[in-house]
C-alpha cells in the first residue's frame, strides 16, 4: 500500500476522523478469546463495565434461556478488537466468560 | 489616524499588541522584556483591552498556555527573552509544527553564564532553527509595526505559522523614540483575526499532537519547508498593503548606499543606525562603503541579499551572537555566505563577533570593522577567523 | 444527597474509540473510558506524554472522539488552562455561544503529575483555572519502559530499582508524596481519588468535579500489566485489592469536608496485594510489615480527617 505523499495530508499531523483507530484491528493480539454463555449470563453489565477497550457491546437483542428466563439485552464480544486480557472472564460474577485458546 | 507618542520599545509593542485585541496573553517577567507585560496587565485591568491574561509561573507554562489558547481559537501573544526563551525551547518547535499561529516577541539579550541581562542576539539566534518567522526591528517603531504585520503574517492560510519580532533589550525597548500609534481600527482592519482552519471544537472533533512514527514525521517537516517558503510573498504583500496604508515602508533587508560600494557591513538590530551614520562619516572621506540590515530572519532572505551585495568586493558580516566551533562564529556570517555562495557571486565575506552581553558598540568600533574591509577588499584570501571587536585582549 | 449511581447510570457512549494499543488489560484505558462516558461529548482533552497518550495517536488514527491535543511531557495542565482561557476569552467575545458548556480535562501519568508536570500543575492549581487535572497514577515510567518515578512506593522494583546486593526495589522508606493533600493546599473545591475497579464511583467523581467552577484534581491508581509484572486478567481484581487492604483509600474532598466512598470495615493485609504482583516478589516478611505499617498510618490518618472509622482494622 502506498501512503499519501505530503501535499495530500492535513497540516501538521492533525487527525481529521475522530475514533479512528476503529480501523486498527486489536483483534490480532489475541491468544485468548472470550466466550460469554449466553445461557449463565445474567446481564449484570459487569464485563461491559471493566472492558479497557470497550469491547464488549451491550446489544438490544432479547433472549430467553433455557430455564425460560427472559433478558431484554444480550452481550457480544467485538472480536475486532478485543485483545484477549480476560478481565471479563476473571470479573464475571457468574463466571459466563470462558477464555479459549486461539486456533493458530 | 493616529498620534506620535514618546515611547520606550516595550510600551510600543504593548500599545501595538493592545490593538491587534489578543484573547489570551501569557507571559513570565524577565528584564528587559518585563515592562511589555506590565503594560498589557495595565490595558487589561483598566477594561481597555478584553484579554484572559495569565501569569504562569515560567517560560515553559506561557508558551504551554499558548498552545493550548492558540489551538482552541484564539488569538494569543506572549514575549520573553534569553533565558526565558531558553526555557520555551521545546515549545516553540510544537507550536510551529503543530502549525499555530501566534505572536511572540523577543527582547533580545545575552544567554548565560555568566548571567547578563544586557543586549545582545544570542537568544534570538538560539532559535532560528524553530520553524518560527523571525524579524528583527531596528527602531521603536518598527517593533511597534512588526506586531500588526506579524499576526496578519502568521495567520495567513498560506502560511499558519508562528512568528517572532524583536528588538534591542534596553538599547531599544527602554530608549524613549518618538513613535506613531496608529487608530486601534487601523490596526485591526490591516490585521483582523482570522479563524484558523482547525480548532479544538467538540463539534468537530480532532486530535493534535499525534505520534508521527517513520512513516509519517518526515512528511510533516517538508509541509513546513513550503509554509516557510511561502510566507516570504505573504511578508511582502504585508509590507505593501502597509506601505500603502500607513505611509511606512519595509522589505526583507534594508540598504543603505550600496548602490557604488566596494565594501559592506551586513547586521541586524538598533546598532545598524549607528554603522549607517559612520558610512556617511566614511563616505564623506571617499571611502565606498555601504550597508545592509537583515530584517526578515526566517525564511532567509538569501535573494534580496545576494542582489544588494552583487557589486560589492568584501562584505564583512557582524554578528551579535557566538556560535563555538562553527566555521564563521556567526550564525548570520553562515547564512549570508552560504546565500552569496549558492549564488555563485564572486564576493567574499569575513565576519566579526561584536557587542556581547551589552559590551558598548561605538562608532570607533565601527571605523575599527571598515578598516578591516578597506585592509582585505583587495587580498585573495580573507581571515576565516572572525574578528572580535571591542573585546579586551 | 442524590441517590448513589449504579452501573445501569453509565452512558452508552463511548468517546474513546477501540483500536488504541494501551496493552492487553490495561487499566488506564478502563479509567479514560469513565472519565470520558462522565464528561459526554462538549469535552476538550489535554494529555502529556504518556501511555495512554502516545498509544491512542498514532498518526493517521486517533482513538479520541472528542477534541484532544498533546504538547509535551510536563505542561498537561498550562495546555489545558490555556483552552480554559481560550474558552472563557472566545465566549466573551461571542465566538462560542455563551451557553455551551464546554469541559476541559488534562489527563496524565504519575510521572507527568509527580515529577515533570509538578510545576504546571501547581500554577494552574493555583490560578483556580476551571480545569479538571486527572491522575491515571501507575506508579512509574512505563511510557519509558518501567522507571522509578516519585510515585513508586516502597519496595517496588522496577528498571531504574532493581532487585540487588544492595538495593531493594524502591528505597524511599516513607509513603510518596501525598497528590491530594497537595492539591488541597492550593484551595481546590474538589479533589479526590478513584479506583479502575470502582467505575461508578470514578464516574460519579468526575461528574461532581466537572459541575463545580475551578481547579479540581483526581488521582486513580492505574494497574499495569508488564510495569507491575501480572496478568492481564488480575488487573482489576489487584486494583480492587488496593482498595481491600487499604493500600489505596477512596475517598474525596468538598470545600473542607473529607469522605470515604468505599468504606472497608474490616482490611485484608497488604500481603495479598503484593504477593500477586511480580515487583514485589523479592520482598521479604519484614519489608512487608514494614510497608504494612506505612499503611495502618496513612488508614488511621484517612479516618481522622473523615472524623470516623471507616476504613476497619486488618481482619486476623
Amino acid at each position: 500500500m502506498s501512503l499519501p505523499g505530503w501535499k495530500q495530508i492535513p497540516l501538521g499531523a492533525v487527525i481529521l476522523k475522530p475514533g479512528n483507530s476503529v480501523e486498527y484491528k486489536t483483534g490480532e493480539w489475541r491468544t485468548l478469546r472470550p466466550e460469554i454463555n449466553q445461557e449463565k449470563c445474567i446481564r449484570c453489565r459487569t464485563c461491559w463495565m471493566f472492558c479497557p477497550e470497550g469491547a464488549i457491546l451491550e446489544v438490544e437483542e432479547p433472549y430467553k434461556t433455557q430455564a425460560g428466563k427472559e433478558y431484554r439485552l444480550t452481550y457480544k464480544v467485538n472480536y475486532d478488537h478485543c485483545k484477549g486480557c480476560g478481565i471479563c472472564a476473571n470479573e464475571c460474577p457468574v463466571k459466563a466468560i470462558t477464555m479459549i485458546e486461539e486456533a493458530i | 489616524m493616529g498620534k506620535v507618542l514618546p515611547l520606550g520599545g516595550n510600551y510600543a509593542v504593548a500599545y501595538a499588541v493592545k490593538a491587534c485585541k489578543p484573547d489570551v496573553i501569557t507571559a513570565y517577567p524577565i528584564s528587559p522584556q518585563t515592562t511589555i507585560v506590565e503594560r498589557l496587565s495595565e490595558f487589561v485591568a483598566n477594561g481597555e483591552l478584553d484579554a484572559e491574561f495569565l501569569h504562569v509561573e515560567s517560560e515553559h507554562s506561557a508558551l504551554s498556555v499558548a498552545i493550548g489558547a492558540a489551538a482552541a481559537g484564539a488569538r494569543t501573544y506572549s514575549a520573553t527573552c534569553s533565558q526565558g526563551l531558553a526555557l520555551m525551547n521545546e515549545l516553540l518547535y510544537i507550536m510551529s509544527h503543530v502549525r499555530l499561529p501566534m505572536v511572540l516577541t523577543i527582547v533580545a539579550r545575552a544567554l548565560s553564564a555568566p548571567i547578563n541581562i544586557w543586549n545582545d542576539h544570542s537568544d534570538f539566534m538560539s532559535v532560528i532553527d524553530s520553524g518560527w518567522i523571525m524579524m528583527m526591528s531596528a527602531s521603536n517603531q518598527e517593533a511597534y509595526d512588526e506586531i500588526m504585520l506579524a499576526y496578519r503574517i502568521a495567520e495567513d492560510p498560506r502560511v499558519l505559522l508562528p512568528v517572532i519580532t524583536s528588538m534591542d533589550g534596553y538599547i531599544q525597548s527602554h530608549v524613549v523614540e518618538p513613535v506613531e500609534v496608529v487608530d486601534d481600527e487601523d490596526v485591526i482592519s490591516f490585521a483582523p483575526k482570522r479563524k484558523s482552519w482547525v480548532t479544538l471544537d467538540p463539534d468537530k472533533p480532532v486530535t493534535m499532537g499525534a505520534v508521527g512514527d517513520p512513516n509519517w514525521y518526515f512528511e510533516f517537516q517538508r509541509q513546513l519547508w513550503e509554509a516557510m517558503k511561502e510566507s516570504r510573498a505573504v511578508f511582502d504583500e504585508a509590507v505593501a498593503e502597509f506601505s500603502k496604508k500607513f505611509g511606512r515602508d519595509y522589505s526583507a533587508i534594508e540598504t543603505y548606499k550600496l548602490d557604488d560600494a566596494e565594501v559592506a557591513i551586513v547586521g541586524m538590530g538598533s546598532f545598524m543606525g549607528t554603522i549607517k551614520a559612520y558610512v556617511d562619516r566614511a563616505r564623506k572621506n571617499g571611502v565606498k562603503v555601504g550597508t545592509l540590515r537583515v530584517k526578515l530572519y526566517r525564511p532567509f532572505p538569501s535573494e534580496d541579499i545576494v542582489r544588494a551585495l552583487s557589486n560589492v568586493k568584501l562584505v564583512g558580516v557582524m554578528d551579535r551572537a557566538l556560535v563555538p566551533g562553527s566555521p564563521t562564529g556567526g550564525f548570520l556570517h553562515s547564512d549570508v555566505a552560504c546565500a552569496v555562495r549558492q549564488a555563485g557571486l564572486d564576493v567574499k565575506t569575513l565576519g566579526y563577533i561584536a557587542g556581547l552581553g551589552g559590551k558598548l558598540l561605538t562608532m570607533d568600533n565601527v571605523k575599527q570593522m571598515v578598516d578591516i574591509l578597506l585592509k582585505y577588499k583587495d587580498v585573495k584570501e580573507v581571515p576565516k577567523e572572525p574578528f572580535f571587536i571591542g573585546v579586551r585582549e | 444527597m442524590s441517590k448513589p449511581l449504579t452501573v445501569w447510570d453509565l452512558p452508552k457512549d463511548e468517546f474513546l474509540a477501540p483500536g488504541h494499543r494501551m496493552c492487553q488489560g490495561c487499566a488506564a484505558a478502563i479509567t479514560i473510558r469513565h472519565i470520558l462516558k462522565a464528561a459526554g461529548k462538549d469535552v476538550i482533552v489535554v494529555m502529556p506524554t504518556c501511555c495512554g497518550e502516545i498509544t491512542s495517536t498514532v498518526y493517521p488514527q486517533t482513538a479520541w472522539r472528542v477534541p484532544w491535543i498533546h504538547v509535551a511531557f510536563e505542561n498537561a495542565a498550562a495546555v489545558a488552562s490555556g483552552v480554559s482561557a481560550a474558552i472563557e476569552a472566545l465566549k466573551r467575545k461571542g465566538e462560542i455561544p455563551e451557553e455551551k458548556d464546554i469541559k476541559v480535562i488534562a489527563i496524565g501519568g504519575d510521572g507527568g503529575t509527580f515529577d515533570i508536570g509538578f510545576q504546571a500543575l501547581s500554577g494552574t492549581l493555583e490560578r483556580g483555572d476551571n480545569v479538571l487535572y486527572v491522575c491515571y497514577d501507575n506508579e512509574a515510567y512505563m511510557n519509558t519502559g518501567i522507571q522509578r518515578s516519585g510515585a513508586t512506593p516502597l519496595g517496588a522494583w522496577t528498571t531504574t530499582t532493581p532487585v540487588g546486593k544492595v538495593w531493594r526495589g524502591e528505597w524511599r522508606p516513607k509513603k510518596r508524596k501525598d497528590l491530594i493533600a497537595i492539591a488541597i493546599a492550593h484551595n481546590v473545591p474538589y479533589a479526590a481519588t478513584a479506583n479502575p475497579a470502582f467505575p461508578v464511583d470514578l464516574y460519579t467523581k468526575v461528574k461532581k468535579a466537572l459541575s463545580i467552577k475551578g481547579p479540581k484534581l483526581i488521582h486513580v491508581l492505574s494497574t499495569c500489566v508488564p510495569g507491575w509484572r501480572i496478568e492481564p486478567e488480575k488487573a482489576v481484581e489487584i486494583a480492587k485489592l488496593a482498595v481491600l487492604t487499604g493500600m489505596w483509600i477512596n475517598y474525596e474532598y468538598e470545600n473542607g469536608v473529607y469522605r470515604v466512598t468505599t468504606p472497608v470495615p474490616k482490611r485484608k493485609p497488604v500481603s495479598v496485594y503484593l504477593r500477586l504482583q511480580g515487583r514485589f516478589r523479592h520482598l521479604t516478611d519484614e519489608d512487608i510489615k514494614k510497608i504494612q505499617e506505612l499503611v495502618d498510618a496513612d488508614v488511621e490518618r484517612i479516618n481522622k480527617l473523615v472524623g470516623k472509622q471507616v476504613i476497619g482494622p486488618v481482619e486476623s
